[in-house]
Order: structure tokens, then sequence, then C-alpha cells
């Protein structure tokens, strides 16, 4: 596909999906995504060492539904970009952003530990294990798909849109039974911190993982420096910056940027601004 | 085109895989929910793919393996991961270009 071609598919595509959008329909996942639409085949450029990877923001692969503008650090959906189709055990981050009212109808899962993180806005959350909740700022939701699981996600406002991260980690044991647990962090704990937010221990601070992850927050304040220790041998991690602009092991981030990192066993985290940073720690094999 | 068998053990999911790969042009696929159904229908179609689904035992995707193997040697087999349409698109395409 040419840059004409493409263009004029993205755009008639999300013409005739703004017409379902403006009808008020909530859309399954599986609507939403059954046809190609407007992926940002235009620039896929990697940045790889011998252990660390540089994901642009702008190099993401974009789509707009019209009522879902979503953007893919890795292939999904019918977004598909050989070189980027994971982090080791991490396989989805989609920084989706949902017009008001506006969501995905009940679809399925199986097999796969989902974490939804809000940015802004609030999300609501309906299953087939009869949980039905509203997760905001400060919350984070884990998912673990197992045997088979059917949910809903959409916006709860109808006058603003929600912004949230949909990240996918492949989990260490197949076909366990579905469970789903949500948890409010208290934003002060991450300033000049890592909070930890998901952990595969039940024991641990975070919402529990089906894997040998560990995710941490960190509101950092312009100028001020820590470190991250790797929990696990054989882990790497990846960062994607919230907000701001931050240097990891060296390697200088802006807003939305990802930066993976393995084979080592810590590294350093200085904040050219104040800045917000997510870390995932995975395993890579 | 690209004929692919599905296995799996629930039966919403399998609906909705079979529909979404049924909706591309270029494939096509058919749906097994015990593994005697599946030799059955592995045994009348040429199939260039076989997606695992949720569900399916470690010792019936080996047996199956080995029986599958017998009639085709080349057959590409690999594990479905999400259940729906997030990773099924990229998960054919990587394992046909293989």
């Amino acid at each position: 596909m040419n840059r004409a071609q493409f263009l004029k598919a993205g755009l008639s595509s999300v013409a005739a999906v703004v017409t379902t959008a403006a009808a008020g329909q909530v859309l399954s996942k599986e609507e939403a995504f059954e046809k190609p639409i407007g992926f940002n085949y235009l620039s896929t450029e990697n940045t790889i060492t011998m252990n660390t990877v540089l994901h642009k923001a702008a190099t993401r692969g974009h789509a707009n539904h019209g009522w879902l503008d979503t953007n893919h650090t890795f292939s999904f959906a019918h977004y598909y970009e050989p070189t980027r189709t994971h982090f080791g055990k991490l396989r989805v981050l989609n920084d989706d952003f949902v017009d008001g009212g506006m969501g995905f109808g009940t679809h399925p899962h199986d097999n796969m530990e989902i974490i939804s993180i809000p940015l802004a806005g609030d999300l609501e959350h309906k299953d087939s294990m009869g949980n039905l909740a509203v997760i905001k700022q400060n919350d984070v939701q884990i998912m673990s798909a197992g045997t088979g699981i059917y949910h809903s996600e959409y916006n709860k406002n109808k006058d603003s849109k929600v912004n949230f991260l949909q990240i996918w980690v492949f989990p260490k044991q197949r076909d366990i039974t579905p469970r789903y647990d949500q948890i409010t962090f208290k934003p002060e704990d991450r300033v000049n911190k890592l909070q930890q937010i998901v952990s595969p221990s039940k024991t641990d601070e975070g919402v529990w993982i089906n894997q040998d992850a560990w995710f941490h927050l960190g509101n950092l304040k312009k100028d001020f420096s820590t470190e991250y220790i790797i929990k696990q041998k054989g882990n790497g991690v990846y960062a994607f910056v919230l907000e701001g602009e931050v240097t990891v092991n060296g390697q200088k981030l802006d807003k939305r940027d990802g930066y993976g990192v393995w084979d080592v066993e810590k590294f350093n985290i200085l904040a050219d601004t104040d800045t917000e940073v997510l870390l995932m720690e995975v395993p890579m094999q | 085109m690209v004929n692919i068998l599905v296995i799996g053990r629930h039966v919403q999911i399998m609906e909705t895989i079979l529909r979404l790969i049924n909706s591309q042009p270029r494939w096509t696929a058919e749906g097994a929910l015990t593994d005697e159904d599946a030799l059955v229908k592995f045994n009348g179609v040429d199939f260039n793919l076989v997606l695992i689904g949720g569900g399916v035992e470690e010792s019936s995707e080996a047996r199956l393996k080995t029986e599958f193997e017998k009639r085709n040697p080349q057959i590409k087999m690999i594990r479905h991961y999400g259940g729906g349409s997030g990773l099924l698109f990229n998960e054919i395409e990587e394992a046909i270009a293989k």
C-alpha cells in the first residue's frame, strides 16, 4: 500500500466508524479490530543494540477508529510489524483514547494476563465472573483470562475521553482459573520513589500476576536520580514514559517513548524534567 | 487460501475465533472442540496451520502433533493466546511467513 492508498483507506474506514459511533453504539473488540484501519506503516524504525531496544513514540502503530484512537507499541490486531511483536513476555502495550460513552462491548479473552492502567478519565469494566467496577486514575486492574472470560470495558463518562494503557503479558501457566483484581494506589507513594503496582507474589505489594513480572510507577521530580535493580535473573525491563523526559540507562526518552533493556543487573534512572515513568520487568524467555 | 484448523475447548471463544478468521479473504478455518473431531477433520482437509486454543492439555497437544505429522510432516502448529482479535491475526501472519 502506498501512502495515498494508506491515507484513503484510513480516512474511509474512519468515516464508517464515526457513523456508527454517532449512533452511540458500543462495539465489541472483534468488531472494532475486524478490518484493517489506517495503521502507521510509514515509520517502524527501531534502535537496537546488544541489550537495549528503543521505540520512539511516533513510530508506534497508530489507528484512529473515530471513537477509539489507539497507539500500539507492539503489533496488535491488524497492525503487524514483524520486528515489533513483543519484549520478552510483554506482548501488548496499547495507549488507548476512547470517546465519551463509547467502548468495547462484551468480548472474550483466554490465556493472557491483562493489566489496565487509566491515565485520565474513568473506565467501566463488567465481566462474566460478575465483577462490575469503575477504574480510574491511580487504580490498576488485572485480569487473568486463563480458561476463558468475557468482559466489556467502556468510558464511564459521556462528555470526556478516557485514556488508559492496556498491557498484555503472556501467562506463566496456561488455563488457570480466571481471576480479576484491582487496587487503588496512593500517588504520593510514588513521588521520587518507584511504587510497585504488579508482582508475582500474592503477599507482595501490587496486584498479583501469573508471571514472574514486576511493574513500578515513578513520579520523579526534575534531577532526581534512582536505580532499578533487576528482581529476577534473566528478566529485562521495558520503560514507558507517561509524562516528561527521563534518561534510563543512559538513553534519553521523551513522552510515550519505550525503551527495553536486558542482560543487566541494574540501571540508572534520571529525571530530566518532572516525569512519570512505568517500568515493566518481565522474563525475556 | 490458507486452511486453518482451530482446536480449543471453549465453545464461545471457538465461535469468535472461527468468525474472525473466516472474515478474512485469504484464510479459512474449521474448529474442533475434541481431539477426536480434530483428527477426523485433519484427515479430511489439507490444512496449512493448526491453532491450539485454550483448554487443550499438553498431553493432547503432543498426541495430536504426532498424529498430524504422520499425515503432513510440514504442518505448522502454534498456540493461540488472548482468545480474540488482539493477537489472532498477528499469530497467523507470523506462522505462515515462516
